[in-house]
C-alpha cells in the first residue's frame, strides 16, 4: 500500500477513533467507515497539513451532489489517495 | 460587550488582510444576569463565553476576508487554556489570525489578553458555508457597528 494511503489511514484512525486495520484502500469514507461531513472537514485538515495542499472538497461535494461524479470518487480511499498525489505533484510542478 | 446578547466583541481596532490577523477590543461589563450565578457575589466571565469572545474575533476576520460570501460557523475548539480569571470591567484585547484557509472550511488562533498579560487561547476551526436567510444583512450590520466596514473588508 502507498505511503498516502498509510499517512490517510492513520489520520482517518486518529480523528475519528476507528481502529486502523478496520480502514482498507476499498473503505468508502462514509458508507464504510461511517465519516460524517464535520468529520471529514476534521480528516481535511489533517490531510491539508500533512501535505501540504487543499483539498477541493466544496468543488467535489459539488460534483457528487449534481450528480457529476460518483461519490466513489471522491470518498473511497484508494480513490481519495490518488488525488492527493495529484494534488501533490500539481503543486510540486 | 452584552454577555447575554452574545455580542462579545465592541469595536475593531485593526484588521490586516495581507496579515490575516484582526485585533479587536471588548469591555467586561459592570453588571450582567451572567454574574448572578457564575458566580453569586463572585463575578466572573465564564470560560465558555471567553470562547465564544475569541471564536467571534475569528469569525469577524474570516467574514473580512472573503468579503461575507461564507458564514463562518464554529465547528471545533482545540487547545483552549484560561490562564486567569476576568472580572466586570476588564478591557479585553481579543486578536485573532487565520492558520489555514481549506475548502468550506478554515482554521484560526485566538487570543485574549488583558494589558498585555496573556488571560486565553485557543485553536479553532470554522465551517463556511452559505449565508442563512437573512444573516447576510445581520452581520453586514453587526461588521458596521464594530467597525469593519464592508470597504475595508
Amino acid at each position: 500500500m502507498s505511503a498516502t494511503f498509510e499517512t490517510v489511514a492513520g489520520i482517518i484512525s486518529e480523528t475519528c477513533d476507528i481502529p486502523r486495520e478496520k480502514i482498507t484502500p476499498q473503505s468508502h469514507a462514509i458508507e464504510d467507515l461511517g465519516i460524517d461531513s464535520l468529520a471529514f472537514l476534521d480528516i481535511a485538515f489533517a490531510i491539508d497539513k500533512a501535505f501540504g495542499i487543499k483539498l477541493p472538497l466544496e468543488q467535489w461535494t459539488q460534483e457528487v451532489n449534481e450528480g457529476k461524479a460518483p461519490a466513489e470518487q471522491y470518498f473511497v480511499l484508494e480513490n481519495l489517495c490518488k488525488r492527493i498525489d495529484d494534488l501533490v505533484a500539481a503543486k510540486v510542478a | 460587550m452584552r454577555l447575554e446578547y452574545f455580542e462579545m466583541i465592541d469595536q475593531v481596532e485593526s484588521f490586516d488582510r495581507a496579515a490575516k490577523r484582526i485585533v479587536t477590543c471588548s469591555t467586561v461589563p459592570a453588571e450582567s444576569p451572567v454574574f448572578e450565578g457564575h458566580f453569586p457575589g463572585h463575578p466572573l466571565v465564564p470560560g465558555v463565553l471567553l470562547t465564544e469572545t475569541m471564536a467571534q474575533a475569528s469569525g469577524y476576520l474570516l467574514l473580512g476576508l472573503n468579503h461575507l460570501t461564507q458564514m463562518p460557523f464554529l465547528m471545533m475548539v482545540d487547545k483552549a487554556r484560561f490562564r486567569t480569571f476576568v472580572e466586570p470591567n476588564a478591557v479585553l484585547d481579543v486578536s485573532a489570525e487565520l492558520v489555514h484557509e481549506g475548502s468550506g472550511y478554515a482554521a484560526t488562533k485566538a487570543k485574549i489578553a488583558i494589558a498585555g498579560k496573556p488571560i486565553c487561547d485557543a485553536e479553532l476551526r470554522f465551517r463556511l458555508m452559505p449565508f442563512p436567510a437573512d444573516m447576510h444583512v445581520l452581520m453586514q450590520a453587526r461588521l458596521k457597528a464594530i467597525g469593519l466596514s464592508p470597504e475595508a473588508a
